[in-house]
């Protein structure tokens, strides 16, 4: 009984995040607009542009293989069994174990490969260029992005989200000089990821700039729906594994439903926070040149390295 | 009594198979259909046998068994423990993959070269063979040597190219400078007692001094056959050379001979292991890895590209290896078994994954003609079903959930973070570093494998340089696709089920190190998870990857099928308001490399030639040399040369001169033995 609750808890969680994701987008789009003195459009633009890609017919090119139409989906698969491994609203998931975080990095790195492939596939002069740069991110984020992981794995001995967020939410509260470091890297390593502002610039179209743009331009109606809602999921898990690692406090531990609602409002105020933080990040900053990059992702390493060296002087 | 034969009668009966199979295919010399569908065939079927032998011996004791054969006072000796059992069982799976893919792939090769091909081809994987089961140093050796010469020759089947003269030449000289330095360690070992029987090496008690260089001499002996930095220069230029089949072979199979070697001689035969070897180890092996993978991205020739792929798995696998041995030297056996498990398992998943990549360029060689990745494009309209298996094996390499690159590589990162139980602060903090070039290496594979497949798979078929088959490119046929499937069903299977392969390799280690896997890992992994210290650290589930993503793309296309429609328009490509667009617009292979030039440019020693603005016919030329030659082959052989042009003074011709030489020697012969 209590097994079959639990499943069904992880289902509906991961439904959640999948449902939720659009929502997010829409609160930084709006919050941006704020920012930028315009006026805001409705936080559920989102939503009504994905229903509206969804009636669309579907224009493919003539010599697109099978392998272009059956990316989107597999881009959704992926980034669904991300949001179902994160501990987004409480931990001790039954299929938490599936994943660790450095295979949750696993499931980025198979997404991106797969719409780089996509982006090739047609074999237009755009989709190649895009496909080139976003890997050359992935590159350089990856390594950053792993060395995050490991200062918080050092921390709480465990690369499994559930027992980071166990060490760090629900035990002593204490002070890890070596979190500030690798969250501030972890930070510079989700704007990259989400193909955000300084690294890509998610509005624009101007071809000598576009990263991820660039790669769905073939894309159109269904697929392009499929890839734009992924995209939210993405954004939406980067947020939540954020929140995991260096802000923990209200995800409800394994097997308290009393915790659920509690768990529900720090969500969505940490959220909340997150999207208008991104807002603001993304009106002080301009985009970078694209091969400013490689410093931008650099620095990030090497902060999260003096995050880990950081950790291991403190505990000697 | 035994029904079934033991697992070291049975190898050695399998190899024997493999050298009757070949001298067998020598006398119907002009009869291609024999090689083709008998030998090859035969042979695949030995190495499923032995692949079967080589899983029974990881789970036995050891067994030896001594032949009156050889030399007289020098018997053969021979034995299969786990560690041998483990790698017989890579040898025959892979092979057997290999071997089918062979007998589809030479149909058009004139049947007397097809004799000679099998005939070393049987050679090569029987001496393979050899060298995993022989348990003395002499045998080890003839083994060894047999297996370079026959690979030898096999690289040079086509030998009226020059340049495939000097690379055969190459990886010959190589090979034996590494031989050279196998036969030294062995020497170290054995201390003038006139024992050379591994159970008398493995007895011999060292001084650390004398341990140490017997490390250096099998590392470097060893690394020179595996492709390890500086030692790598012959794998670009040989592994091409070859026939596919055979650069699958090689790649995947010969270069794990070198990783047994290198596994057999430190950690059993010399044995107390000093975390220090572990840094040297871990320092050359992370260089090998970003070498690899960076020369790689540089390619366009398909096979090149392979080969420099194959170095970095090398290091990869060495990376894995010397974080075992500074956990060993430190005394944590089991994070050093962990260490060990991941390395060996890596070294089977590359043999499978290159091997099927290796096949696969075999199979757009044979059916296009082309190897250059610039000259291909939109092959997967042409050959579906090799791009289908291929797009597997660079998944697979690219170490992507839930394929089998990730769990070693998954395994090597848990090895890492095991760091904090070292007591040197320094060694505790290098670890991560290495575990982050690993990271590096990992994504820039990803890189890598998408220009290849998106180069020369997708998008539209490029203008050739020179007039080749690839419009009229079909796809592989019948036998070279079995081969391929086979090892397409391993990438799965050893990606899917981790554990039960984690058990096998845990067996190994213990064996070799004393003690395996802690019992929490053991008692927490069941067939679903994969959990390499104990649940609360770490868990990995491939199979509940591979279901969710698939029922969710499923659910996802019903669910969009069902609310919406499914209606597609076809129509050209957009244009972005250009209408003249043309398939010379697309990335090249070297445009796709250009970011990791900007970014990486000094690693490489580059000689562009840019077309003129008004060139009506425009070409960019892109040379990119591996710095090594330039600092370390060209002085060494330009020293070799000098040292012999002066000894040659000695030749006179005048065989007064040389009678006189016999006399010197003699008299000083005289004085010291008296």
């Amino acid at each position: 009984m209590n097994q079959a609750l639990a499943i069904a808890f992880q289902i509906l969680q991961s439904v959640f995040v999948v449902l939720a994701a659009p929502l997010l987008v829409g609160w930084v789009s709006q919050c941006r607009a704020w920012l930028q003195n315009r006026s805001a459009p409705s936080i559920l633009l989102p939503y009504w542009t994905l229903a509206k890609l969804f009636h669309k017919d579907a224009v493919v090119a003539r010599n697109a293989s099978p392998l272009f139409r059956t990316t989107p989906y597999i881009l959704f698969g992926c980034m669904w069994l991300a949001a179902g491994i994160v501990p987004v609203l409480a931990t001790g998931l039954p299929f938490a174990p599936a994943a660790d975080i450095i295979a949750l990095v696993g499931v980025f790195a198979l997404a991106r490969v797969f719409s780089a492939l996509a982006a090739m596939d047609i074999g237009t002069s755009f989709g190649g260029l895009g496909a080139r740069r976003e890997m050359l991110i992935g590159f350089l984020a990856e390594p950053a992005m792993l060395m995050t992981l490991f200062t918080a794995a050092f921390i709480s001995g465990s690369t499994q989200l559930t027992t980071i967020v166990d060490t760090l939410g629900h035990r002593q509260f204490a002070l890890y000089p070596s979190l500030a470091f690798a969250g501030v890297a972890f930070l510079m390593v989700l704007l990259a990821e989400n193909a955000r502002i300084p690294i890509d610039n998610p509005t624009t179209h101007l071809e000598l700039t576009m990263v991820h743009e660039a790669m769905i331009l073939e894309y159109s109606a269904r697929h392009l729906a499929l890839i734009e809602w992924a995209v939210a999921i993405k954004l939406f898990t980067y947020m939540t594994i954020g929140i995991a690692l260096f802000v923990p406090w209200g995800i409800a531990p394994a097997g308290d439903w009393r915790a659920l609602p509690a768990a529900v409002g720090a969500l969505v105020a940490k959220l909340a926070l997150a999207g208008a933080g991104l807002a603001l990040i993304e009106t002080l900053l301009a985009k970078l040149r694209l091969f400013l990059a490689p410093e931008f992702l650099s620095s990030a390493f090497l902060l999260a390295v003096l995050g880990m060296l950081t950790h291991f002087l403190v505990q000697g | 009594m035994q029904v079934f034969p033991s697992s070291l009668v049975g190898s050695l009966f399998v190899a024997v198979t493999w050298l009757a199979v070949a001298v067998l295919g020598l006398a119907p010399a002009r009869n291609a259909f024999f090689s083709r569908r008998i030998a090859f065939p035969l042979g695949a079927l030995a190495g499923l046998a032995l692949a079967a032998f080589g899983l029974q011996a990881v789970w036995m004791p050891a067994q030896t068994l001594t032949l009156p054969l050889g030399l007289p006072d020098l018997p053969f000796h021979l034995r299969i423990d786990s560690l041998a059992g483990f790698f017989l069982m890579l040898l025959g799976s892979v092979a057997a993959g290999i071997s089918v893919y062979a007998g589809g792939y030479f149909r058009e090769e004139p049947s007397r070269r097809l004799a000679l091909i099998a005939f070393q081809y049987h050679v090569f994987l029987a001496s393979m063979a050899f060298v995993l089961l022989a348990d003395d140093a002499y045998l080890f050796m003839v083994a060894w040597e047999t297996m370079a010469l026959s690979s030898y020759f096999l690289v040079i089947t086509d030998h009226k190219q020059a340049a495939i003269r000097s690379a055969g030449f190459l990886y010959l000289l190589i090979a034996h400078l590494g031989a050279i330095a196998i036969l030294l360690c062995f020497g170290v070992l054995h201390g003038g007692r006139g024992d050379y029987s591994f159970d008398a090496l493995r007895a011999a008690q060292l001084q650390p001094g004398w341990a140490t260089v017997a490390f250096l001499l099998a590392f470097f002996g060893f690394g020179a056959k595996a492709g390890m930095l500086p030692l790598h220069a012959w794998l670009p230029e040989a592994h091409p050379a070859a026939p596919s089949p055979v650069s699958a072979l090689m790649s995947g199979i010969m270069l794990k001979t070198a990783i047994y070697g290198m596994v057999r001689v430190i950690f059993d035969l010399i044995g107390n292991v000093r975390w220090e070897w572990g840094l040297v180890v871990l320092a050359i092996g992370s260089g090998t890895t970003l070498f690899g993978v960076l020369y790689a991205l540089m390619q366009h020739d398909l096979k090149r590209l392979l080969a420099y792929h194959s170095v970095e798995n090398i290091g990869i696998i060495l990376l894995g290896i010397g974080m075992s041995m500074v956990f060993i030297g430190f005394g944590h056996p089991a994070a050093g078994a962990l260490g060990l498990i991941a390395a060996l398992y890596h070294t089977l998943n590359h043999a499978v994954f290159k091997g099927l990549l290796f096949l696969g360029a075999g199979s757009i060689l044979h059916s296009s003609g082309l190897r250059n990745l610039n000259d291909m494009g939109g092959l997967i309209h042409r050959m579906p079903k090799t791009a289908f298996y291929f797009l597997i094996g660079a998944l697979a390499i690219s170490a992507l959930p839930p394929l089998n690159g990730f769990v070693s590589e998954w395994l090597t990162f848990q090895t890492a973070l095991q760091a904090p139980i070292l007591r040197n602060g320094v060694v505790r903090s290098l670890l991560p570093l290495f575990a982050a070039t690993l990271a590096l290496a990992g994504a820039l594979t990803a890189m890598c494998f998408v220009k290849v497949f998106g180069i020369a798979f997708l998008g539209q078929p490029r203008e050739p340089a020179h007039p080749s088959q690839l419009p009229h490119a079909g796809d592989a046929g019948n036998m070279e696709r079995y081969g391929m499937a086979w090892l397409a069903a391993g990438c799965f299977l050893l990606g899917l089920f981790p554990t039960s392969f984690l058990l096998m390799l845990n067996r190994v280690a213990a064996s070799l190190g004393g003690r395996g896997l802690s019992e929490q890992a053991l008692s927490g992994s069941g067939w679903l998870w994969l959990v390499p210290t104990s649940a609360e650290q770490a868990s990995y589930s491939p199979l509940i990857f591979l279901v969710v993503i698939l029922a969710v793309t499923l659910l996802a296309f019903l669910l969009v099928r069902r609310f919406y429609h499914g209606r597609v328009r076809l129509a050209d490509p957009w244009d972005c308001g250009y209408p003249e667009q043309s398939s010379r617009m697309q990335d090249t292979a070297d445009a796709f490399g250009q970011p990791i030039r900007h970014v990486f440019g000094p690693l490489y020693r580059m000689d562009r030639t840019l077309p003129g603005p008004d060139d009506a016919k425009p070409r960019y030329i892109l040379k990119i040399e591996d710095r090594h030659w330039y600092w370390l082959y060209l002085p060494v052989a330009r020293a070799a040369e000098f040292v012999s042009s002066k000894i040659a003074m000695l030749q006179q011709g005048r065989i007064s001169i040389y009678l006189l030489y016999s006399f010197i020697t003699l008299i000083a012969l005289l004085v010291f033995v008296r």
